[in-house]
């Protein structure tokens, strides 16, 4: 008995410092060199392996990284400003500053808004379906609600609304890494500047339908009707192929144009007040009727133009500060 | 007409269903359940009970409570499971270790991989080497009591394969330990027993034939199980037959023909194509008998078809079908 | 002689061929119809009227768009009132052309007589010109242009002309109702798209559930007397009338991954497009009416009908005349219940292509889909002998070079592996994706090259 516990303990012993001994030849035959750098970029990195900043995983990001020498062509969007900064500290060399990131669905077509016209029967999947058909309701346009970026997400920043039928975005999860933009087959979402303190205006409707045929399909599309684009003082909004698009590095997020929108097609989120659409409407009316006022009054002027020459610039000093 | 459904194409289906497949295994179960329940009666029908209902019970509470998934619970395959169990248990099994056999099959082989389709070994036969292991006076030692119908003599002891085992450890030759025990070649042939599902060879065969017309399962892998069996036991039967026991002996006991039958061809735990079935089965039918004639446990079913579902998903990878253009 | 079929996979729907007994009727003419600019495989037609001109039916209305692409013609005599953009039967937009029927005049030319001119053309280039200047596609579901098939590219020669007689999707009869009312047509038909090809011997292809037509193609074939022209009776055997199938069954040859029937020596055409040469041929008469079933396992027997219609004509016409949508109907679909498409609505028109209206009741709604239980049904039934459960798994591991490695780009989308899948998985939702990826991967490489 003793004897095969003895045997036993000494076998085992004399097999693992073999064995040690080994992995210890192999882990030095086959080392590979690489730079030192390349493993504390790494570690400084979220190690999502997200594949948002266009490399594999983040081990390829530091690869490429090191390989360049400069972070022109990298940018992780998980990590962020703060995370580049250190990075480029590690590298050496400096980091543009972007803005801040977030994904934004620019689809508002609510079942209530948006009924269904068929029942759609497949794989639960926006590509399956996009590939099939139009979708189930009468816009062609709009998000087909199987939630392909839901599962696109790693972060956990997007899920379904059961009420709507819409994805909704967890602003403080979403790291604008891109992958649901890719996923999207209607292309709906956008990813688009954060904002100061996280405010943003942005049209959520891409129906390029004229009018009529949109506003049929959905009670809260954009109908191209240009309202918006006369209102904005910033020249921020453009209407193309029947629908309003607003650059966001023009917007100064006066709401002018969601108080104004017939169909409620404009989100402004993060403001701290809620809208207070009548109060808008009638600056943006004042406004208006001063600017028509103004209009006219120069055309006067105009008309008697050769005997009243100095009034003209008092009219527009007038003008200037209303 | 509502509203419209529109799908992608085909739009109509075989009236094939998962549950109408565990249906139809336990319609082939069905024969072999009945006449082991009038050879060996109510003690039967108590572990068949036991494990049906310990078996879909815990399946249910696993996906409910432990998992949260209650869509993982499927109610049929779950049965099948249960019995499949029962038969390859003794009937003189206390409920308590049918009990911890339905949750090794469930709970451990079953759920933990993720439920139905994505267990590597098959759940009856995991719980039944672990019962093995575990409790080997009950799995092993097997009495005969009053059944239903009055043919059978009540016997108690270990099975014939066992009692051959041992005879051959302590140096006798099979007719000797034969006829030290009193048996016969066809007294063996009709009182083989052990678990319930061994009893009958011609009721899992009319069970399996039922399958096959059902083209629920192939016949591909039982085939070559029992064609590898019949083999080696012929060639070393006529070599020494004082040491090797022969052909029908080997076929008809140990649960040879429940695990060819019914245990080997789970579709979860086999191989997909036809070749990789036959290589599956080969490789059962030569551990099966090197167990036999050169291990030391008396049947060796279980552990081969066990081993074998190790080699599954490689035996899936080697064997590929026929592709069209692709000569 | 013995049943051919092909070698892999297969499966064996019901028949439910309900409409068989129906003689062809001919569709009274509505108040308008949509011509559709994209009736074909290849690019979209071009379209030659202005809103207001006048036309006559068989004048063309539409030029091909490139090199495959196909004229379209005028199905009616009318004025044209629209050139836009309308829903098609997926409900995206597709150019259409609106036409008010007026009268039914036909453009000078056109043969409408009934005899049967069997003197085939002695001019093969004649006969592949009126060919494409009638606008002839393959009716066989690909729509693909016909001179372009018949036109083999040089150092390629046809050995075989399999004419597709099968119709082994469940449901349609109306290539049945053609082989049995205009049989001498189709047969003269392949006797020309033969002399095409260089006089290659050619095989009609029919399954064995339609012993009428075997036996009236036959004796058809004897009393023209064409004597490298046979009949092969073909299994009954989903999906025996694919054209890889086909081949398979006719020749014993395989098309290699990639290639193209005329690779083994093979041309398939369907028995209607067959017609269509014949009547573009020998009569100059345009590709603009086709025959289609409306029927349905939730259509009662006596409302299902085969009717000759002009093409253009809105499937809510076909409908109506037909005796309205039966309340039942959950599902509509356009082609067969394998392959077809399901419609949204019958707001769309009828293309080249369209052969059937099909209603289907409650049982064949999507059942919800369960775990897999790995029983490999799916895999015995691929008739491209692919492993459909391994396809939808890596293309949900998005494995794009796994997947062409396990051909998925060979899928012919029949359906047989989510018709047998007893756990019910879209197999082939998720497969037709996969395909696609696997597609552009490789067309980007061909590309580089």
């Amino acid at each position: 008995m003793t004897n095969t516990i003895i045997w036993t303990v000494v076998i085992l012993t004399v097999l693992g410092l073999v064995l040690s001994l080994v992995l210890f030849w192999i882990a030095r035959k086959f080392k590979v060199e690489e730079d030192p750098r390349i493993d504390e970029i790494e570690k400084t990195l979220p190690g999502a392996n997200c594949g948002g900043c266009g490399f594999a995983g983040c081990r390829a990001f530091a690869d490429a990284a090191v390989k360049a020498g400069n972070l022109d062509a990298n940018y992780c969007p998980v990590g962020g400003a703060e995370v580049m900064k250190k990075v480029a500290v590690i590298l050496g060399c400096e980091v543009k500053e972007t803005a801040p990131m977030v994904a934004v669905v620019r689809c508002n077509g609510t079942c209530d808004a948006r009924p269904r016209i068929n029942t759609y029967q497949g794989a639960q999947s926006c590509k399956v379906k996009a590939a099939l058909y139009g979708g189930d309701t009468g816009c062609l346009f709009g998000c087909l609600g199987c939630g392909d970026c839901v599962a696109a997400c790693q972060f956990g920043a997007l899920s379904m609304d059961p009420v709507t039928g819409l994805p909704v975005v967890d602003e403080s999860k979403c790291t604008a890494c891109g992958k649901c933009v890719a996923a999207c087959p209607k292309r709906i979402i956008e990813l688009r500047a954060k904002g100061p303190r996280g405010m943003r205006e942005f049209v959520s409707c891409i129906n390029k339908d004229k009018g009529p045929a949109a506003k049929k399909a959905c009670s809260s599309a954009c109908i191209g009707c240009g309202i918006c684009e006369k209102t904005c003082q910033h020249g921020a909004i453009t209407v193309a192929d029947n629908v309003a698009y607003i650059d966001f590095a023009k917007c100064k997020l006066c709401r002018e144009c969601e108080a104004l929108c017939p169909t409620g097609a404009i989100h402004g989120v993060g403001f701290p007040k809620p809208l207070d659409k009548e109060a808008v409407k009638k600056r943006v009316a004042d406004r208006k009727a001063k600017a028509a006022e103004a209009a006219k009054a120069a055309e006067a002027a105009k008309a008697a133009e050769p005997v009243a020459v100095p009034v003209q610039p008092e009219v527009k000093k007038e003008e200037n500060n209303g | 007409m509502d509203k419209v459904i529109v799908s992608p194409s085909p739009h109509v289906h075989s009236p094939a269903s998962t549950n109408r497949i565990m249906l139809d295994v336990v319609i082939a179960l069905m024969p072999a359940i009945i006449v082991s329940i009038l050879f060996y009666g109510w003690c039967e029908i108590l572990v068949l009970a036991v494990s049906a209902v310990a078996c879909v019970g815990l399946e249910w509470l696993i996906a409910q409570f432990l998992m949260k998934r209650p869509e993982l619970f499927n109610g049929s395959s779950a049965l099948v499971t249960g019995l499949l169990l029962a038969m390859n248990l003794p009937c003189t099994t206390p409920w308590w270790v049918v009990v911890i056999g339905a949750v090794v099959a469930i709970g451990i082989a079953k759920m933990s991989f993720g439920g139905l389709g994505q267990n590597i070994f098959n759940p009856a036969i995991t719980a039944r080497v672990f019962l093995l292991i575990s409790f080997p006076v009950y799995m092993t030692n097997w009495a005969m009591p009053d059944g239903f119908i009055g043919s059978v003599d009540a016997v108690s002891g270990a099975t014939p394969l066992g009692l051959i085992k041992e005879g051959l450890k302590s140096g006798s030759t099979i007719p000797e330990i034969l006829s030290a025990h009193g048996l016969t070649a066809s007294t063996i042939l009709r009182d083989i027993g052990g678990s319930s599902g061994e009893i009958s060879a011609i009721a899992l065969l009319v069970g399996f034939c039922y399958l096959l017309i059902r083209k629920v399962v192939k016949p591909w892998i039982p085939l070559s199980i029992l064609g590898t069996i019949a083999l080696i036991a012929f060639i070393f039967h006529a070599i020494d037959p004082a040491h090797y026991t022969g052909i029908g002996f080997n076929l008809l006991t140990g649960g040879v023909l429940l695990g060819a039958l019914f245990m080997a061809t789970d579709y979860v735990t086999s191989p997909m194509s036809n070749w990789g079935g036959v290589i599956f089965g080969v490789g059962i039918g030569l551990i099966v008998m090197m167990i036999r004639y050169f291990g030391s446990y008396p049947e060796g079913m279980s552990f081969a078809i066990l081993i074998m579902n190790c080699f599954v998903p490689l035996i899936n990878r080697a064997f590929h079908q026929k592709k069209y253009g692709r000569a | 002689m013995a049943k051919l079929t092909f070698s892999i996979g297969g499966i064996h729907p019901a028949d439910s061929k309900i409409a068989r007994e129906r003689k062809i009727e001919v569709l009274p003419l509505p108040d308008r119809v949509y011509v559709s600019m994209f009736q074909h495989l290849g690019a979209m037609a071009k379209p030659v009227v202005a809103v207001g001109d006048t036309v006559k039916a068989g004048q063309i209305i539409a030029e091909p768009g490139g090199f495959i692409s196909a004229y379209i013609h005028s199905p009616v005599s009318g004025t044209v009132r629209s050139i836009g953009p309308r829903k098609d039967l997926a409900g995206f937009m597709q150019m259409h052309i609106e036409i008010e029927v007026q009268g039914d005049e036909w453009a000078e030319g056109i043969d409408l007589t009934p005899e049967l001119v069997t003197s085939i053309p002695e001019d093969r280039d004649f006969i592949l010109d009126r060919i494409k200047m009638n606008g002839v596609v393959g009716l066989g579901g690909a729509t693909f242009p016909t001179h372009v098939k018949l036109n083999p590219p040089p150092g390629k020669v046809a050995e075989c002309l399999i004419l597709n007689g099968a119709e082994c999707e469940p449901f349609l009869t109306s290539d049945y109702r053609i082989l049995l009312e205009r049989t001498d047509e189709i047969v003269v038909g392949a006797a020309i798209m033969q002399k095409v090809l260089g006089g290659c011997r050619c095989v009609i292809g029919i399954e064995e559930n339609k012993p009428e037509a075997i036996a009236a193609v036959r004796a058809s074939v004897a009393r023209l007397g064409y004597p490298s022209m046979e009949v092969a009776v073909l299994k009954k055997r989903y999906p025996q009338g694919g054209e890889k199938q086909l081949i398979d069954a006719v020749m014993h040859r395989q098309v290699k991954s990639g290639g193209l029937p005329i690779d083994v020596g093979a041309v398939v055409q369907n028995v209607a497009t067959s017609l269509a040469v014949y009547e573009a041929v020998q009569k100059n008469k345009p590709l603009v009416t086709n025959v289609l079933t409306v029927t349905g396992d939730v259509l009662p027997a006596e409302k299902q009908h085969n009717y000759l219609f002009r093409i253009g004509v809105p499937l809510s016409f076909i409908a109506q005349y037909a005796g309205g949508v039966p309340e039942s109907a959950v599902k509509m679909v356009s082609g067969g219940p394998m392959m077809g498409k399901a419609i949204a609505n019958l707001d769309a028109t009828t293309v080249k292509g369209s052969s059937s209206i099909l209603y289907l009741g409650e049982g064949t709604a999507r059942k919800s889909e369960s775990p897999c239980i790995r029983c490999g049904r799916c895999a015995d039934a691929c008739p491209m002998g692919l492993e459909p459960f391994l396809l939808k798994s890596l293309y949900k591991a998005g494995d794009v070079a796994a997947l062409e490695q396990n051909a998925a780009q060979d899928c012919i989308e029949c359906g047989c592996c989510q018709y047998s899948c007893p756990s019910y998985i879209p197999l082939l939702d998720n497969i037709r994706m996969a395909k696609g990826q696997v597609m552009a991967v490789i067309r980007a490489r061909n590309a580089k090259k």
